[in-house]
């Protein structure tokens, strides 16, 4: 291991491009890795393409809900699809999954309804799924306060002694950019690397924590920060899906074998605003985003698709009809989502009956009643 | 007079506080070029450029932590929390090393900080947007903790915390940044910071609030008014230090009291003055000080949030409960 003494110069975080692991350009052209070797059948990669595809549309119809007033807000993914399906699809049944507010491509890797999403984001609950039953945490707003869970996690799964076993699990942490700066996800750093822990830490660099840009979080490439921990740290092209499902595969895997933590910084872009309520235009400069959209990462599939003739127009004609059906009945369900009863207010603080919700459930029932009875 | 809303209240306040004083600083996540989440430091960085106006890595515990030993060096920086559930990172350099220095170091380090947190719900977030915090910090002792409600008062207010020799949490009302009142920018002549003020005098009862709720209870009194109950509203401004006496002189006069704020009744806020009104007010007391807030749980999905904040319907319940005695 060498000793770094290179400072970063202020507000450049490093060279990008030529340290990305790259398997498909946005060309569409095949590349190799020689650390990174990936097998895709015709059908795995139509696949990846038909995932890539359906969770662009879903996060379209949010948006669109949200325009209209069915959500509150909406934290898009566009331009984050090929990493989020790559990893999500690199992901295995023991493996846990803790997400920030803007995974939900990793959510449809792991069979979590898009309308749980759409419940969370509409202010109907906080989420609510069984984050055991899909091996998937619930979303977690406050930045990073998730890594640390995902690495007490890991921690666990070392102590039931299956690393290396067809059981083993591994977790993997997924935050942005801006979150490599808070505390937690460095104590969490420090937790995962001191105790050799099966954990996989995924950050989304898309260049943007809300309005400011990398530079302000960092002086190096964030992969880079691993050394310092004491774990491999890997830089991938967050737009290419091959990239990222064997990047992850491959830290994945070093984790349940009990080889420890791995660092994957996927390299990419926030196409959209922050949130619905967010004005980007305030802040950064459409050349940046046109310059981004040449590297769009369904696209590239779709043209190695078509390069390789491994699909024809039928099926990516079926694959839009598909993706547009899903989106109907998606707006549909979620019209459709019941407001929680006011009363509910109170249920699951706690796991048994506790005397103060007790008395304020009953103290506002009886309010509640005695406007129906004024209006009888 | 200019017609300002509470958000360019506050930011016409901070642009004040700054060009009076070269060492005030402001900090935080997106308070740069976005001019925050709420624009209340919109066009500041323009101004005053990046040396003054500092877009932060994203870490609370490092912006106070580090605005600390700015105002080591002499410098006065205002800590600018995106959203209240936020400010928890932090609280740890709030409370163990904000509020203690100047004892700790005998009255000889004085730490100017002001924090400022956007607070209370309303407003259809998703969770950790619509706390009230606020008692974490009114338990601290070595904090000044004021909640300001109105746009006159904003501009004020974070003037005065601004110059405040100890540190100052000071709580915005997110969802009234954008009432609009008329604003005196041409006077000093403030009401003191920890001065509470009778918003509207009445007979009968005493309203107490502070932040987002005052507007409910003015509205509440408005309602009661039409139905012949005279009710006053103070609103606190400063939760600690509390003005007392401005309180208890009402209570006096009305014999009744309903404490109103969004953040849950246990061991709320109003704990605190349904105690000391009981204290210096027993004899007088018609009926028990009663309290409207959010309930004991945490803030609940916002399809339901209306029913969790104290509305105008259950101030008034209240009211007439202090009758029913
Ligand atoms: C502790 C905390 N502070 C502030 C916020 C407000 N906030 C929400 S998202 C965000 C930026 C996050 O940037 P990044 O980590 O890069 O993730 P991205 O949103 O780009 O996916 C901020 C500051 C928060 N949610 N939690
Ligand atoms: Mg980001």
């Amino acid at each position: 291991m060498t000793i770094d003494s290179v400072r970063g110069a202020p507000g450049d975080p490093g060279p990008a491009e030529p340290e990305l692991v790259q398997l498909l350009t946005p060309e569409g052209q095949r590349v190799e890795h020689p650390d990174y070797p990936l097998e895709l059948g015709a059908d795995e990669v139509r696949a990846l393409y038909r995932d890539l595809v359906t969770v662009r549309r879903i996060d379209l119809e949010a948006v669109a809900l949200t325009r209209q007033g069915e959500l509150g807000i909406w934290a898009s993914l566009l331009g984050q699809e090929a990493a989020q399906i790559g990893s999500g699809r690199a992901l295995g049944e023991h493996d846990m999954v803790f997400p920030t507010y803007r995974e939900h491509g990793v959510a449809w890797c792991r069979d979590v309804d898009p309308l749980n999403l759409l419940g969370l984001f509409r202010g109907v609950n906080h989420g609510g799924w069984d984050p055991a039953k899909y091996g998937f945490h619930l979303y977690t707003i406050v930045i990073g306060s998730q890594t640390l869970h995902a690495t007490g996690y890991a921690m666990g799964i070392q102590r039931d002694g299956v690393l290396g076993t067809p059981s083993a699990g591994a977790t993997i942490a997924y935050f942005g950019d801006g979150a490599t700066s808070q505390g937690d996800v460095n104590e969490s750093f420090v937790f995962a690397s001191v105790f050799n822990a099966p954990i996989v830490f995924f950050c989304q660099n898309n260049q943007w924590a809300i309005s400011e840009p990398l530079e302000k979080q960092t002086r190096i490439p964030l992969y880079r920060r691993a050394q310092g921990y004491g774990f491999p740290g890997v830089r991938v092209d967050g737009n290419d899906v091959f990239a990222c499902l064997a990047v992850t595969r491959k830290a994945l895997e070093a984790a349940r074998t009990g080889q420890g933590p791995t660092f994957i910084e996927a390299y990419t872009y926030r196409m959209g605003a922050h949130t619905t309520t967010d004005d980007p235009t305030r802040y950064r400069l459409k050349a940046e985003e046109e310059a981004w959209k040449l590297k769009d990462p369904i696209e590239r599939v779709k043209a190695y698709l078509v390069r390789g003739d491994l699909a024809d127009s039928a099926f990516f004609e079926e694959v839009e009809a598909d993706a547009k059906a899903m989106a109907r009945e998606l707006r549909a369900a979620c019209l459709a989502l019941p407001d929680p009863e006011p009363l509910s207010i109170f249920e699951n603080v706690y796991a048994e009956p506790h005397p103060l919700m007790t008395e304020e459930q009953e103290q506002f029932a009886a309010y509640l009643a005695s406007f129906e009875e004024a209006s009888r | 007079m200019t017609t300002l809303t509470l958000g360019k209240a506050l930011n016409e306040g901070l642009r004040k506080a700054m060009d009076d004083d070269p060492k005030v600083l402001i900090m935080g996540e997106d308070v740069g070029k976005l001019g925050g989440v709420f624009r209340i430091t919109d066009g500041l960085q323009k101004d005053f450029g990046e040396e003054r106006v500092i877009d932060t890595p994203l870490a609370e515990s490092g912006i106070v932590g580090t605005a600390i030993g700015l105002a080591l060096r002499g410098y006065r920086p205002v800590v600018e929390i995106q959203f209240d559930g936020f400010v928890f990172p932090a609280v740890d350099q709030i409370i163990t090393q904000l509020a203690k220095m100047r004892m700790r170091s005998l009255g000889k380090v004085e730490l100017p900080v002001v924090v400022r947190i956007p607070c209370g719900g309303g407003i259809g977030a998703v969770e950790h947007h619509s706390e009230s915090p606020e008692v974490y910090f009114t338990h601290t002792a070595g904090l000044r903790v004021v909640a300001c409600s109105n746009p006159a008062d904003a501009y004020s207010m974070i003037q005065q915390s601004i110059a405040s020799p100890d540190p100052v949490v000071f709580f915005e009302p997110k969802r009234r940044y954008w009432d609009k009142a008329d604003v005196d920018t041409e006077t000093a002549d403030w009401t003191p910071l920890h001065a509470a003020r009778v918003v509207r005098p009445g007979d009968d009862v005493t309203v107490l609030s502070y932040g987002p709720a005052v507007k409910t209870c003015l509205e509440a009194a408005v309602a009661a008014g039409e139905e012949g109950r005279s009710v006053e509203v103070i609103d606190l401004r400063s939760l600690n230090p509390l003005d007392i006496e401005t309180v208890t002189a009402s209570v006096h006069r009305t014999g009744r009291c309903v404490v109103v704020h969004e953040a849950a009744v246990f061991s709320g806020y109003g704990a605190e003055l349904a105690a000391r009104i009981t204290e210096r007010c027993f004899y007088r007391l018609e009926a028990p000080v009663l309290r409207v807030g959010g309930f004991s749980t945490p803030y609940p999905p916002s399809r339901i949030e209306d029913h969790y904040l104290p509305d105008l319907d259950r101030i008034l319940d209240a009211v007439d409960r202090t009758f029913g005695w």
